[in-house]
């Protein structure tokens, strides 16, 4: 829709952005240097495992930065995102002083803002088709940065619009799970008038945005705000419920659902199957952070336990080796170490996470691959072996494959080990649905326009399609969902009117 | 939801409850278990449905304080709320017809076995079983065994009540005495490790019912893995039951003690409250 070419060249050419263009000259624009994120000193920020790192931008430099946006006849930055949010109208707004628009043209795509503007891989979506990084190698606007600020901005202002719902028509459709695919296919549902009720196996909304990314990367409180609005919305939710166990899908059907969307998620973690994986103190990155950022275990008044490790290896180069790697570090490690095989070049991490990883004093050991763990008497890993990598050929990802150097082995001593080697799709949900087609790497098959699956009230999105993404590719497939779903039970519901 | 409906104690440490949830009355089968967690703050922690009446929209449970989660729960009085109960998780027994079933509960293994011993039963099996705890006031459930049991043999360390002697003493009886098609245990990590070393000498058919760690009972975590068979499953969601004879017991209970020492220091937090 805003992709349209048309639409956005009339929002383009309205008075007040054909003013502020012509207020300052694209020479002049492009001489500001980008905007510094405010960070929390790298030595304070490792005592609080719930501070945030990032402090947001000021007014000023929210002002300044977007002033940098030349606001493009042929705006490429629109492209690199998902859900293809307006970028340069919300920054022209900002630059205007008009911040609470801002925040509104966000959310006519975004359901999250506030959310997406910290956890986004920006440098490898919007920002990287910015017209600095393609045609100028300057540093990009700071698309990022200014959605957030946007967003807090509303937060802060006390006035958040919540959007205008139809009237209700009285369809009920569910979600499988509350990630961020869910919750935007909620989001547009109920805007669409639809009784939407969201089913959540955990006893926590959220998904990964609660369960996984901890509290100093993105708080708690700015995902719950942002379920408020869809409660606001008339959202339903429920917890502790597993749709397939709890209740059947066809137990739901009775109950009047019509339209199901699975956005369950990549929730198996992996290991790497090598000797000695299954002594205590190594774990999977989901339970550790589930026991720290879901239960609370890092706190006096938690009853969960979690290992507080002196000597912590985590295993993998992504978000959630990072994540983990620094929550050990937050919870008092003397060493906390990242054992990537690869190079820092192949690295998934967002590169912030990698920058503030090593601000802190997490050690990078890339190119190097455990090969055994071992442990002492009673069980605990006390020591792992290793072996260098050196990078041959590109493999099927593109990225140089890693390949084992002989006689390189050493050892290392440990006493907590996270293995974060990837997630494989949570099979619960395909596992009650003989119908329902599956590759054979398990995830949900879907016609890739409409997200519907090979059942046809069924759409899906999110990790449970695409193995493992991002929150904003999950949040697009969700909307991508909530469109088709519209059309199809619109559809049906005409014909069997018709027939009547 | 969640409401406490009975409560009846089987000795001071073991506790039987009855929970209000319909949705789990419904759905659950032999064999499937809950996660419960008390309060804001507390922990999740699985327990087997030892029974339910769809009916009502209840299911039972049977509760052995041992540490902090457990005497929570334990400490709530009818009409007290669980805050939150998520299930029907794991995989449900397979229950079928297969002739003579030996059936083996240790200690508070006994509520878990109570349903799949009534599920076998109900499906025309000869069942026999044997339950054992350390002495007389930690057997449970023996009535209720009984109604669904041929035979019925009570084993305690001691001797305080029934034969005195380990539950593979008169498992090996029963085993000399008949063919016993299938078995089952479910107990302590260390009993079920014996049980099975048992029953493999004859080459009965045996599943367990384990009980490892657990934090989420969705398969996402992966605290509750296991090594079955030479690969490593997840309890949760591929289990709780396996075949007994390809189980390394000995990874089990060294699992089992991966958080002895925080376990510890929350218990005695608590007990000072
Ligand atoms: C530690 C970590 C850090 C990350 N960091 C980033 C980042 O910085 N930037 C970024 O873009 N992406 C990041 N990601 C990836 C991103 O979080 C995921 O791609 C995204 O959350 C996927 O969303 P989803 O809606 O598909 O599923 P999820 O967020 O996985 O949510 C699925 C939910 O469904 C529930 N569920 C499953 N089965 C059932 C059922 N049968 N009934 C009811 N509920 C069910 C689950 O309990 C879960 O809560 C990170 C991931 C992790 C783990
Ligand atoms: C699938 C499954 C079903 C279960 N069903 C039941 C049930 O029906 N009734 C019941 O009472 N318990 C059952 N358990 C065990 C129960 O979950 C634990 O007893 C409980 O989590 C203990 O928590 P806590 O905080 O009270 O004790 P903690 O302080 O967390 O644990 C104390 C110690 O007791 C050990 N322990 C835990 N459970 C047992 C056990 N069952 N037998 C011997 N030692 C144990 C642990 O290794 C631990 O070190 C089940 C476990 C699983 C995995
Ligand atoms: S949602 Fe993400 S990709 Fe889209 S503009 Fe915002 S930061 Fe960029
Ligand atoms: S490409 Fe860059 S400069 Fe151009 S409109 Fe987009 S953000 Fe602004
Ligand atoms: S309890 Fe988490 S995977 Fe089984």
């Amino acid at each position: 829709m805003s992709l349209d070419p048309e639409y956005l060249k009339s929002e383009r050419s309205q008075e007040w952005r054909a003013t502020l263009r012509s207020k300052t000259k694209n020479k002049e624009r492009t001489v500001i240097p980008r905007v510094h994120m405010p960070e929390q000193a790298p030595e304070i920020r490792v005592k609080y495992q719930d501070r945030e790192v990032n402090l947001g931008i000021t007014s000023e430099q929210a002002a300044l930065e977007a002033s940098r946006c030349m606001d493009c006849v042929t705006p490429t930055c629109i492209e690199g995102c998902p859900v293809n949010i307006n970028i340069p109208k919300f920054i022209k707004l900002i630059e205007n002083g008009d911040v609470l628009g801002a925040a509104a043209t966000l959310k006519e795509t975004n359901a999250l803002p506030a959310v997406c503007g910290r956890v986004c891989p920006q440098e490898k979506q919007c920002e990287s088709k910015c017209f600095y990084v393609e045609k100028m190698n300057l540093e990009s606007v700071a698309i990022g940065h200014l959605e957030r600020f946007a967003a807090d901005f509303e937060r802060a202002s006390g006035t958040s619009n919540i959007p205008k719902t139809a009237a209700p028509n009285g369809i009920r459709v569910a979600t499988v799970g509350s990630g961020p695919a869910a919750l935007s296919f909620a989001g547009d549902m109920v805007k669409n008038g639809y009784d939407v009720t969201v089913f959540e196996a955990l006893h926590e909304i959220g998904g990964v945005l609660k369960y996984g990314i901890p509290e100093f990367r993105l708080p708690n409180a700015i995902v719950d705000f942002e379920l408020d609005n869809l409660k606001k919305m008339g959202v339903k939710f429920e917890t502790n419920f597993i749709v397939g166990r709890t209740a059947s899908f066809d137990d739901l059907r009775e109950e009047g659902y019509q339209g199901f969307f699975l956005g369950s998620g990549a929730g198996l973690p992996r290991f790497m199957d090598i000797p000695g994986e299954n002594f205590n103190g190594i774990l999977s990155s989901n339970e550790y952070l589930t026991r720290v950022n879901l239960m609370g275990a890092n706190s006096e008044s938690s009853d969960t336990p979690v290992i507080l490790g002196k000597r912590v290896a985590v295993i993998g180069g992504g978000n959630t080796a990072m994540d983990s790697v620094r929550t050990a570090l937050r919870l008092g490690a003397d060493r906390a170490m990242i054992i990537y095989r690869r190079s820092e070049a192949e690295m998934p991490a967002r590169i912030e996470e990698v920058k503030h990883a090593k601000e802190e004093g997490v050690e990078f050991m890339n190119l190097c691959n455990p090969l055994e763990y071992f442990a002492d008497e009673k069980g605990m890993v006390n020591r792992m072996q290793l072996n260098r990598m050196g990078l041959g050929e590109p493999d099927a990802s593109g990225r140089r494959r890693p390949v084992p150097i002989d006689g390189s082995e050493f050892e290392l001593e440990v006493d907590l080990v996270i293995v974060a080697v990837g997630v494989s799709p949570n099979p619960l949900v395909p596992s009650c649905l003989p119908d329902l087609k599956v590759s054979k790497w398990g995830t949900i098959v879907v016609d890739e326009d409409k997200m519907q699956s090979s059942i046809d009230e069924m759409f899906a999105g999110g990790d449970i399609v695409r193995g493992g993404a991002t929150v904003i590719l999950a949040m697009g497939d969700g909307r991508k969902a909530a469109e088709n779903m519209h059309i199809y039970l619109q559809n049906k519901i005409s014909n069997t009117t018709k027939l009547n | 939801m969640n409401r406490i409906v009975e409560k009846e104690y089987f000795s001071d440490k073991v506790i039987r409850l009855v929970v209000e949830n319909p949705k789990i009355a419904r759905s659950r089968k032999a064999g499937n278990f809950v996660i419960l967690k008390i309060g804001e703050k507390g922990e999740r922690f699985p327990l087997t449905i030892a029974d339910a009446d769809p009916v009502k929209g209840t299911i039972t449970l049977v509760v052995q304080i041992v540490g902090v989660s457990s005497a929570k729960l334990a400490a709530l009085e009818i009409g007290d709320s669980i805050t939150d109960l998520v299930g029907p998780l794991g995989k449900p027994t397979d229950i079928e017809l297969k002739g003579t079933i030996l059936a083996c509960g240790g200690g508070v293994g006994v509520a878990p076995l109570l349903p799949i011993v009534e599920a076998f039963k109900k499906a025309g099996n000869r069942v026999i079983s044997v339950i054992a705890a350390r002495s007389r006031d930690l057997i449970i459930l023996e009535d209720q065994i009984r109604r669904w049991s041929d035979e019925v043999i009570v084993m305690t360390d001691d001797g305080s009540y029934g034969r005195q002697g380990l539950i593979t003493a008169g498992m090996e009886e029963v085993i000399q005495r008949e063919k016993i098609d299938e078995c089952i245990v479910i107990g302590p990590a260390i009993m079920m490790k014996f049980a099975s070393l048992t029953t493999r000498k004859y080459a009965i058919p045996t599943q367990a019912s384990l009980n490892s760690i657990m934090v989420d009972g969705t398969g996402m975590c992966g605290a509750c893995r296991v090594t079955v068979g030479g690969k490593t499953r997840f309890t949760c969601v591929d289990g709780p039951e396996f075949d007994a004879h390809e189980i390394n017991f000995d990874e089990m209970l060294m699992r089992l003690g991966g958080y002895r020492a925080e376990e510890v220091i929350a218990n005695s937090k608590y007990n000072q409250k």
